[in-house]
């Protein structure tokens, strides 16, 4: 149990960490931030960090960054706003669109990085600058809005309640309960092939405790969601979102390739990987992000602005780092992007509840990332230095 | 003579493992002392202890050099005195020159400006001492590894050095170099430097030094002077029983040609018109294990590299045949489709994910084979991986263990789990047993009879003659990227082989 914990320490300290800033926000607000309506809005408007961070933890995965998502989101909004708003395209083609630009864009910096050989830094900065001029140039320097209110909904809107609660949404609750279900359901599959097959499985109080504690968060966003408004749109996109890129990552031939690459490219390539098409699909599929993040700010502002994304990709690897991806390569997860994007959403979101100006907002979160950092290294010196027995010689 | 330095009843824990157990040792001023054993013996970590990596308090039992007890917290504190190591993986930096190497963290300072001439005459007089033939501003990185292990060798001589450690210096040395090595470490003696050798080639021991103490299993077996010694002795000291014959015997009868190789060419990647093999002609039958010996630099990681799927080299031609059929192979997955392996010489940096777990690495090359519809099965992983673990007699905990926490011998049966599961038909090893000790040696000799017993063809490269001669029922001999003689077993012998290398 102990050495189970200790194998897993850097997944608990996290959201360890998450729970305690949470709760310093808490009480610094009075309590505001855990408000129902607090919490949706804060989701609302944090939804972007995640998928930024998703798409951001693949690309540290292979030892790699990329700086230029702020400004491909921009792009994408404006792309957006031009084509709905000033050329009158249905809302669907659009985004379509708009996503296939962003899927082009990150093939243009993963050709260059992946086949050409230019450092990623160097054309990610490039793509920085490019993109920020090109949304600027599309949009002639004005706010382009306002877009009709079915792309406001995807960003904005909430699924409605079907049971027709009064005061309370059951929908969420419905909802809620039936994502408990199916978590204690996978759950007691995964016990029944380890014992099957002999595997050592996780010790019992261990799935008790870690259960308990999820079916508590769940619950407490049925709460949330059921006393505002009701469960937002974009948590479904978050949703599927998450769901598909763990089941990627942690699951499929191509997210082992991923690990691999990152983890040792020349091995990786003697093993038959594509190490060079690989770093291209974690480019394309970061582009693919980037625009879906524009996309939802931009809905959600109800405006494709110029300046929309400005330090996006400040956040976006501020959360894949504090959600333990290593700058090295090779480590970092779906599900520490998750929580990483959580705690830079609730300092964004505390912060300006207290009134605090950007400034210390940006001090903050640097701090919390550097602390997340040094504590990986003193977790992994520390493992280090207990345990090369084996290695010794 | 006095003794220069005795580490006393030193027993070192990692937690609960027991890494060295009550292990003495005495060094004479001025000897060449040769620790040898088994890789994860305890040798190292004693030789860490020795120079502070492992501070005193770290473990029990007590240091004495120069008549008094020692407790160094540092590595800097152990050099202060005297004690220098070398350590196996080279500490040089490449981007650097000779002279910077040398120098660095002890610069030859003035005002706190570097005097580049007075660096540049010490350095001139340290390579003239180590017998290395070198512009003291060439960069490290353009010298070869044999080039550099002497420039280490200088880097400790710039320092006051009594006690030189070298920990297997001569890994990565061809025969020359190593011989050259050798020759320094006698000349050193004759300094008064005392010389402390770890390493596994029992023959370059047995020629230079003058004690040998052989530790097995964390604890010190015995010591005796370099006497009417030979390898055998030795080996039994280290494993604890006799092996008696270092190479397993192997009783299959080669059937027809499986692999075939015609008028291979590959030129370098960057430079446009230097070709690295010229016209190589080879065969291999099924159950055949084929041996290619030559001298480091001779081009035969090149060809074997070329051959898998270009992993090496621009400009490739010539022919592939496998069952008589040519084979065209674009990239290296198709060379795995098509059932070629190809196991490198450099494990750590081409052949593992240190970071990741045995089973991980078991299955990279073959992930399509524990994969049902999109997702991996994790649990299938395992077991091939368990399965692995038992065929190959892997010493671990269990196959969740990380790989870069393995001896030397164990990660080398990690790759050749690997490629073993990726199940091909031709094998080509380079350097299967580099780095790895005489007991694992035999095991991994004994896989490599196993994959002929089932039919498949295994292309040996190895820098170590017996070990090619021992191993192969047809030797191919490579020069300047050439095929320059082919023997069969029973007429290969060293003296063989180097004549027809000298003779090109």
């Amino acid at each position: 149990m102990l050495s189970y914990i200790r194998e897993n320490l850097r997944q608990y300290g996290l959201i360890v960490a998450l729970i305690v800033i949470a709760l310093v926000f808490q009480f610094l607000t009075g309590g505001t931030i855990f408000r129902p309506a607090n919490i949706t809005s804060l989701i609302l408007q944090n939804g972007h960090i995640l998928i930024l961070a998703v798409g951001m933890t693949l690309v540290i995965v292979t030892g790699r960054i990329d700086l230029s998502v702020g400004s491909v989101a921009a792009f994408a909004g404006a792309l957006a706003g031009v084509l709905i708003v000033q050329q009158g395209w249905p809302v669907w083609l659009a985004i379509i669109v708009t996503l296939l630009v962003g899927v082009l864009i990150g093939a243009w910096h993963g050709f260059w990085i992946a086949y050409v050989g230019v450092p990623f830094f160097v054309v990610t900065l490039a793509g920085m600058l490019i993109f920020r001029g090109a949304a600027i140039l599309l949009l002639d320097g004005l706010f382009v809005g306002p877009f009709p209110q079915s792309f406001q909904m995807m960003a904005a809107g909430f699924i409605p309640d079907m049971f027709g609660g009064s005061g309370f949404d059951i929908m969420a609750v419905v909802v809620c309960a039936a994502l408990a279900l199916i978590v204690i359901i996978l759950e007691a599959k995964k016990r029944a092939v380890s014992k099957k097959y002999d595997v050592e499985a996780e010790p019992i109080l261990f799935v008790v405790v870690k259960l308990v504690f999820i079916i508590g968060a769940i619950g407490l966003f049925a709460y949330w969601f059921g006393a505002s408004n009701g469960i937002p749109n974009i948590l479904v996109v978050l949703g599927v979102l998450i769901v598909v890129y763990s089941y990627m990552a942690n699951r499929t031939i191509l997210g082992r390739h991923i690990y691999a690459t990152g983890s040792n490219p020349n091995t990786a390539r003697l093993s038959g990987i594509k190490v060079k098409r690989i770093v291209f699909m974690v480019y394309v599929n970061m582009g693919l992000l980037a625009a879906l993040a524009g996309l939802v700010v931009t809905a959600r502002l109800n405006s494709a602005m110029p300046r929309t994304g400005e330090g996006f990709e400040l956040d976006a690897i501020a959360a894949a780092f504090i959600g333990g991806a290593s700058p090295y390569g090779g480590v970092g997860r779906v599900s520490g992007a998750i929580i990483g994007a959580m705690v830079v959403g609730i300092i964004n979101n505390g912060m300006n509840i207290l009134g605090v100006p950007v400034e210390w907002r940006q001090v903050t979160t640097g701090m919390v990332l550097l602390a997340a950092v040094i504590f990986d290294v003193f977790s992994k010196s520390r493992a280090a230095k207990r345990k090369p027995a084996l290695k010794a010689e | 003579m006095d003794t220069l330095l005795e580490m006393r009843s030193i027993t070192k824990r990692f937690d609960s493992v027991l890494a060295l157990d009550n292990v003495s040792i005495t060094v004479k001023k001025g000897e060449i002392h040769a620790i040898v054993g088994e890789n994860g013996a305890g040798k190292s970590t004693l030789m860490k202890i020795l120079s502070g990596v492992y501070p005193y308090g770290d473990y029990e039992g007590e240091i004495i050099y120069k008549g008094e007890t020692c407790r160094f917290k540092d590595i800097r504190e152990s050099e202060k005195q005297g004690i220098v190591i070398i350590h196996q993986e080279l500490a040089l930096i490449p981007y650097l020159s000779i002279s910077e190497n040398i120098f660095i963290g002890n610069e030859q300072a003035k005002r706190g400006l570097i005097d580049w001439n007075v660096t540049h005459q010490k350095t001139k007089a340290l390579l003239k001492q180590v017998g290395l033939d070198e512009n003291p501003n060439t960069l490290v990185s353009n010298i070869g590894v044999g080039k550099q292990q002497l420039v280490e060798i200088a880097k400790a001589l710039s320092k006051r050095v009594d006690v030189l450690v070298l920990d297997e210096p001569t890994a990565a040395l061809n025969d020359i170099e190593s011989e050259n090595l050798l020759n320094l470490l006698l000349e050193l003696k004759k300094e008064g430097i005392t010389c402390i050798l770890i390493s596994h080639k029992l023959q370059e021991l047995l020629k230079v030094s003058d004690q040998i103490t052989i530790i097995r299993d964390g604890k010190t077996v015995e010591t005796f002077p370099n006497e009417n010694v030979d390898e055998n002795r030795i080996i039994r000291g280290m494993v604890g029983r006799d092996i008696l014959d270092r190479f397993p015997a192997r009783d299959v009868v080669p059937g027809e040609v499986l692999f075939e190789v015609k008028d291979w060419t590959v030129y370098h990647p960057d430079i446009a018109d230097k070709k690295v093999i010229d016209h190589i002609n080879l065969y291999a039958r099924k159950g055949e294990v084929v041996g290619i010996a030559g001298l480091m630099g001779a081009g035969r990681t090149e060809f074997a590299m070329s051959l898998f799927g270009g992993a090496y080299g621009a400009k490739i031609s010539g022919q592939i045949l496998k069952d008589g059929k040519p084979l065209v192979l674009k990239s290296i997955s198709q060379a795995i489709d098509n059932g070629i392996a190809y196991v490198t010489e450099d494990r750590k940096q081409f052949g593992l994910l240190l970071d990741e777990t045995i089973c991980r690495n078991t299955s990279l090359a073959n992930l399509k084979a524990v994969t049902q519809g999109l997702a991996v099965d994790e649990i299938k992983e395992k077991r091939v991986a368990e399965d692995y673990r038992g065929k190959m007699d892997l010493r671990a905990r269990d196959v969740m263990q990380h790989a870069k926490n393995l001896s030397g011998g164990n990660q080398q049966k990690v790759v050749l789990s690997k490629w073993l599961f990726a199940d091909p038909d031709v094998l080509i090893l380079d350097e299967p047993t580099r780095g790895v000790d005489v007991g694992a040696k035999y095991e991994i000799y004994q896989i490599i009879n196993e994959l002929a017993r089932q039919g498949k063809c295994v292309i040996v490269i190895s820098s170590e003659l017996p070990e090619v001669i021992g191993l192969s029922d047809r030797i191919y001999i490579m020069n300047e990227g050439r095929i320059v003689g082919e023997l069969p077993q029973a007429e290969a012998t060293q003296e063989a082989i180097m004549e027809r290398i000298m003779e090109h």
